[in-house]
């Protein structure tokens, strides 16, 4: 038995083959409306599920219940909130420059999106594979710094300013150090194709195969990609107790509604890129030794998106129990982390694993 | 030879005539547009579609250099830049005429230039779509810090070292502003 989703894809696409007979610019062209359906869904659909879990999750910490009233367990919640913020009017500014102030949520939204089309749900349910995957994620996540900086200036107020500048130079600076730790995975892998980098992990991740340097380079990315999210302890764009909410304070309604998108999914995406990297994707658990082959076989049991969307909820858990659990930063201690501790670190690290693959290629030969 | 339109109206076709038009259209509105921020948006939207003509040529490393060097560096640090230096001025100030005739000089340089080129060459019928060739991550790699013939490692320490001066010059104005105070 197999459970993998690809084979579902796979029907559906010899399906429509065959009743599109040689028209095979119909094929592709239904294909790619329905891939942009289903990922455009599956964004909305995480989003509730990962605003619930928050609330949830934060309610604990507080030793509060949490949402229970809508649904039972109040697991309609974000349903409700979800119809609430469709139906809420857009309030529009008098003197400020509409064409920013309406482009700015889309750009977030696009460069959000962008990334989460290169993520790898599971063996072949992959949007865009490129030949330098893990660099095209970087770089498309810095559309959504340009739409942060352009809400916070359309919005023509100085708390929404102040957030904006105090965003972006802090997702400029911890973009640094969360880049040079995948580059140092990718020193390791060989490789920029996000499918070459999950292969290169089936018998055993890159957690362990690189040892100390990966370990590090791990930890430094779980920070600096905690901090790219917005979110606290490193919250500071939108510190409510002085800067009302920051860059987004004069959105309202669905364009309101798709900062807190972007916001959810980033943390999403952050973990995502941080499983495919350096928890193998998609691969299961394997011991690579020969007394574990059975355990290993019934690690293979489990299919390969479970095992992804596990992996990448460990990870948001993780990046909850952070936020709920420590104090904000102040943005000189912030920058102080960024640019003192945490980039000389990544950058020795770099070196540290360069020397470990030097290694193991000479121990090889 | 009879020019029938089906058979231009390929996807590869249809995609190049709108990233095109996207990349003209806020060119033009980059250069027209009076609100500061405004222009430095349209340019952003032409460097984004750039970097869609490079994926259409499948030239994928170039297009992510693209999106992260222009779209996402260049644009930011310009956006920056206003933030600090205009003061949150609506409008741009009115441009003299020597400098719209200096501008204009240039620009009708660079259209006489290009059209040299084109017409002594003949416009070159590119490989574009699934059939061009990818470019393996590997030779680029190797192309570029490699010391051989047709290899960049000279330029590429070069280029390293002037971004270090860059660096140097910047915290150098950056600590005298502060004896000044």
């Amino acid at each position: 038995m197999d459970f993998e989703l690809v084979n579902l894809i796979s029907w559906i696409d010899e399906s429509l083959r065959d009743l599109c007979g040689d028209a095979s610019w119909a094929v592709s062209l239904i294909e790619y409306v329905l891939i942009a359906i289903a990922f455009l869904g599956l964004y909305c659909v995480l989003a509730l599920i990962l605003i619930l879990l928050e609330r949830k999750i934060c309610a604990d910490f507080q030793c509060r219940i949490g949402p229970n009233r809508v649904g039972p367990w109040g697991l309609c919640q974000p349903i409700a909130d979800m119809f609430k913020i469709l139906l809420k009017e857009i309030i529009t500014l008098k003197n400020n420059d509409k064409f920013l102030f309406f482009t700015a949520p889309f750009l977030i939204l696009a460069g959000s999106l962008g990334t989460f089309g290169a993520l790898q749900f599971g063996k072949g349910l992959v949007g865009v594979d490129f030949n330098v995957g893990i660099f095209y994620m970087l770089a498309i996540s810095s559309l959504g710094v340009i739409g942060i900086l352009l809400a916070g200036w359309s919005s023509d107020n100085k708390y929404t300013l102040i957030g904006a500048m105090r965003s972006g130079a802090q997702l400029i600076s911890y973009e640094i150090s969360a880049g040079i730790s995948i580059l140092t995975m990718v020193l390791l892998g060989g490789s920029l194709n996000l499918t070459d980098l999950i292969e290169g992990q089936k018998d055993s991740w890159y957690l362990f195969q690189g040892h100390i340097p990966a370990i590090i380079a791990f930890i430094i990315y779980l920070i600096a990609g905690h901090a790219e999210t917005n979110r606290g302890p490193f919250d500071l764009p939108e510190a409510e107790s002085e800067l009302c909410a920051g860059y987004h304070t004069e959105y309202s309604g669905i364009t309101f509604g798709f900062f807190y998108l972007a916001e959810y999914l980033n943390m999403f995406i952050i973990a995502g890129i941080g499983t495919m990297v350096f928890l193998g994707g998609w691969q299961p658990f394997h011991i690579n030794y020969e007394w574990a082959s059975g355990f290993n076989e019934l690690m293979d049991y489990i299919p390969s998106y479970c095992w992804f969307v596990g992996k990448v909820f460990m990870l948001v858990l993780l990046s909850l129990w952070v936020r709920w659990s420590f104090p904000r930063l102040r943005i000189d201690q912030l920058l102080h982390l960024e640019w003192k501790i945490l980039m000389p670190i990544s950058l020795v690290n770099m070196l540290l694993m360069a020397g470990w693959v030097a290694y193991i290629a000479a121990q090889n030969n | 030879m009879d020019f029938d339109f089906i058979d231009y109206l390929t996807g590869q076709n249809i995609m190049f005539v709108v990233l095109s038009a996207i990349v003209l259209g806020c060119g033009l509105m980059s250069v027209l547009s009076t609100k500061i921020l405004r222009a430095a948006t349209y340019l952003f939207f032409t460097l984004f579609g750039i970097a869609g003509l490079y994926l259409l040529m499948n030239y994928e490393f170039l297009a992510a250099v693209q999106l992260s060097v222009y779209a996402g560096a260049v644009v930011v640090l310009l956006i920056f830049a206003i933030f600090l230096v205009k003061n949150l001025g609506h409008e741009t100030e009115k441009v003299s005429c020597s400098k719209k005739g200096i501008a204009a000089l240039a620009s009708v340089l660079g259209i006489v230039m290009t059209l040299v080129i084109v017409f002594n060459e003949g416009i070159v019928p590119a490989v574009v779509g699934p059939t061009a060739p990818q470019v393996d991550m590997q030779l680029i790699g190797d192309t570029l810090l490699g010391s051989g013939k047709h290899q960049y490692l000279l330029i590429f320490e070069a280029s390293s070292v002037l971004l270090l001066a860059c660096i140097i010059g910047a915290i150098v104005v950056a600590t005298k502003s502060k004896e000044e105070k």
